[in-house]
């Protein structure tokens, strides 16, 4: 069952297309990754699902029914341009901002209490924000996107303006919401926190979806057949004793252990190439070579740009 | 429409509780009050009587100097430098002196005094050395001073509204200009000034970025709207409070002055309510009193002919419907634009028919029923000021009723028209808008 699905999605603004006929399938209770290169067409897509703005053709699922204005209040929505009022007490804000989710003023201030205490922020009640720093202004700002226990919470660029020790709470976060059933929407650049978090993802690029799917399926598909062996290093490479067929990629040597990255034939088994080396040298780890999202996203991209310049 | 009624409340309390609305709440009646309380109370004051000695060495005004409520004149006889010493000792006020000149009537005269002496006493004397001195001249040539006193007359014109029934209402043309004028001012400072808070709300909210996590919860028509209603709470609760210190602040004047003295009198010598006044009555009052009570009880009388249910009632309504066409142009504004800055453009226009009104106020309020006035009054962006202007007047009812009409639907399709820019403004970020740009918004479908 798909939490949100979007069919054939365009939006059109005056001489720019924004978004052209982009479906995605977010599967509940997954952890959805959003990329794509800057103006590719990713706000506009979270803004159409969040009903900010109307999509000039295509249908949008929630739950199975087609997305009504009440499903809004069953998300929330942590955009990339964020901000509070600097002047007014936090708060009175948090409290102001729980109460426009649907929140009554009791639930919110209850919620609210639970999750200042949890971020440490209870002493940061009566402060005006302008007095916050800017990490902790973004935890208050992620309070009240989850404060009202959305179905769907969608994070545009979450991570931007925290440093690491408040990444790694906030990742925690997003991983328990996910364990009591939410599903997340996640827009980014950060390819790192992708790989980390993300179990499908969809490529937007000038509008067009280039690429969707599972995480681990799509890094099958990249993967090219490398293996990295390291070894005992013996003054000597390890590629004199392969066979034409296999390609040594690379070779380092540090001290007394040796690197090298080998690609090996079509048709031919990790285990063969295992087979040959142990014959050679004293082999320390075996692993293949996955290819990074970041990889994936650079190489798809650019193969995209490579095919519409051709035509 | 819950969660409209929690955007109206943060932007209502959210100003209320800021200081400068106090202090302005508590400034404006105060300013108010005093226009009212000031001139009462110096009438009432200065009963402290001035000494003016009266060094004569013409010896013509011997006696011509009549002491007054305010001025004592006590003739001296003695040398001017043994005056001129004497004056501060002898706590005096003034020491007049008129010297002997070569010509047969003197033409000036040196007034010593410690302070600045004031205007009325230099007039006074002015006025009564000039008359003494007309009519001296007028004697040499043989006229008699008693025919010209017959010559002078002064005439008083009493005002009598009659309308469609027959009553009778005594109106007071000079008190209406005042009025009109400082409601037509009030009107316009009002919708500059909570107008300009909306544009300024909208500004901090995209400047700050606060506005898509907002939107994110709430339609931006919501928004804009709760903004909007919020203001103008703020504004009713502002007019409200000054209207009330106000006449608290007068009350309390005229209660803590009226045992001592004109204010009394008047009082007495009114009819009932002092709104309607039959000739008799009015002869005999005329005759009662002297001509500087008439003129004081005739301001009092004219400020309470002026109905005030009326005055008050259509201030809100034009205030209120005024600033929601203004407001929304201000919104659409605060949209588009990403700091205060780079709102000129767009401030013209919306701000040149508030200006033109005010200008116009001048000439309507010379004439408020001429053509001007009257399409001035009728077209919507110049209305709420200049109809506040003519309301002291007295405006037709089906004038007052287009007028009003007119308003509230221009007012609907400004709110449409802004909803449409504001939508789409409050997402932009870092474009330099142009009114291309705007219409295109328009335009949009959603």
């Amino acid at each position: 069952m798909d939490e949100i699905k979007v069919v054939e999605v365009t939006k059109q603004y005056a001489g720019h297309l924004a978004l052209n006929k982009v479906s995605i399938d977010v599967p509940k209770g997954s952890i959805f990754g959003l990329l794509g290169p800057n103006g590719a067409g990713k706000t506009s897509l979270i803004r159409i699902i969040n009903r900010i703005t109307a999509p000039d053709s295509g249908e949008l699922y929630f739950n199975g029914h087609p997305l009504s204005a009440e499903d809004v209040s069953q998300m929330g929505y942590l955009p990339e341009e964020r901000g509070l009022y600097k002047k007014m007490k936090v708060g009175e804000q948090a409290l102001y901002l729980a109460q426009l989710k649907g929140l009554s003023k009791a639930e919110a201030m209850e919620k609210l209490k639970f999750w200042f205490d949890k971020f440490n922020l209870g002493s940061w009640w009566n402060k005006k924000v302008e007095e916050l720093s800017k990490g902790m202004q973004q935890k208050v700002q992620f309070i009240v996107t989850v404060i009202h226990e959305p179905k769907l919470l969608i994070f545009d660029e979450p991570f931007s303006g925290f440093d690491p020790i408040n990444v790694n709470l906030l990742k925690e976060e997003i991983l328990n919401l996910r364990q009591k059933g939410a599903t997340i929407i996640f827009s980014t650049h950060n390819m790192a926190s992708v790989e980390e978090l993300c179990d499908h993802i969809a490529l937007i690029n000038k509008a067009e979806k280039i690429l969707d799917g599972k995480v681990a399926a799509i890094k099958d598909s990249f993967k090219k057949n490398i293996f990295e062996i390291v070894y005992r290093n013996q003054n000597r490479s390890i590629g004199y004793n392969l066979p034409e067929s296999y390609v040594l990629v690379s070779e380092e040597h540090h001290g007394n252990m040796a690197k090298a990255k080998i690609k090996i034939p079509s048709g031919e088994t990790p285990n063969q190439l295992l087979q040959l080396a142990i014959t050679d040298v004293e082999v320390h780890a075996f692993s293949e070579i996955m290819p990074t999202m970041n990889d994936i996203f650079i190489s798809k991209v650019n193969e995209y740009e490579n095919y519409s310049r051709k035509i | 429409m819950n969660k409209t009624r929690i955007i109206i409340q943060r932007e209502y309390l959210s100003r209320v509780k800021k200081k400068s609305f106090l202090i302005m709440t508590i400034l404006g009646p105060i300013l108010m009050a005093s226009i009212w309380v000031i001139p009462l109370y110096l009438a009432n004051t200065s009963n402290e009587k001035k000494v003016i000695q009266i060094l004569d060495e013409t010896g013509i005004f011997n006696k011509k100097f009549k002491s007054t409520a305010e001025l004592t004149f006590v003739p001296v006889s003695m040398e001017i430098e043994t005056a001129k010493n004497g004056l501060s000792s002898s706590g005096n006020y003034a020491l007049l002196f008129i010297p002997k000149t070569q010509l047969n009537v003197p033409t000036s005269a040196i007034l010593y005094s410690s302070g600045q002496p004031s205007i009325d006493v230099k007039s006074h004397i002015k006025e009564v050395m000039q008359r003494e001195i007309e009519s001296l001249k007028l004697e040499t040539s043989g006229v008699d001073p008693e025919i010209l006193k017959s010559i002078k007359t002064n005439i008083n014109i009493n005002t009598i509204k009659i309308d469609e029934n027959g009553a009778e209402t005594k109106s007071f043309t000079e008190v209406s200009m005042v009025v009109g004028i400082f409601a037509g001012i009030l009107i316009y400072m009002f919708i500059f000034m909570f107008g300009a808070q909306v544009m300024r709300g909208i500004i901090e909210e995209k400047t700050s970025r606060i506005i898509e996590v907002i939107i994110s919860s709430v339609r931006p028509f919501q928004l804009m709207m709760g903004k909007i209603v919020g203001i103008a709470l703020v504004g009713l609760t502002q007019f409200l409070l000054w209207v009330i210190l106000t006449f608290s602040i007068v009350t309390v004047f005229q209660l803590s002055m009226a045992g001592e003295t004109k204010l009394a009198k008047t009082d007495q010598m009114f009819s009932p309510q002092g709104k309607i006044l039959n000739a008799e009555k009015l002869k005999e009052f005329s005759e009662k009193t002297t001509e500087k009570d008439n003129m004081e009880f005739q301001i009092i009388e004219a400020i309470s002919t002026i109905n005030y249910g009326v005055m008050v009632g259509s201030f809100i309504f034009f205030f209120l419907a005024g600033y929601l066409l203004y407001a929304a142009l201000f919104a659409a504004i605060g949209s588009a634009v990403d700091s205060e800055a780079d709102t000129q453009q767009f401030m013209l226009p919306v701000t040149i028919p508030l200006i033109l009104s005010i200008v116009m106020a001048q000439f309507v309020i010379t004439n408020p029923d001429g053509p001007v006035a009257f399409w001035f009054s009728i077209i919507p962006l110049t209305s709420p000021v200049i109809m506040m202007v003519r309301i002291p007047f007295g405006v037709p009812f089906w004038e007052l009723f287009l007028s009003m009409s007119l308003l509230v639907v221009t007012f609907l399709g400004a709110t449409w028209m802004a909803a449409k820019i504001y939508r789409t403004g409050i997402l932009m970020y870092g474009k330099k808008v142009n009114y291309a740009e705007l219409w295109k918004w328009l335009r949009y479908k959603q």
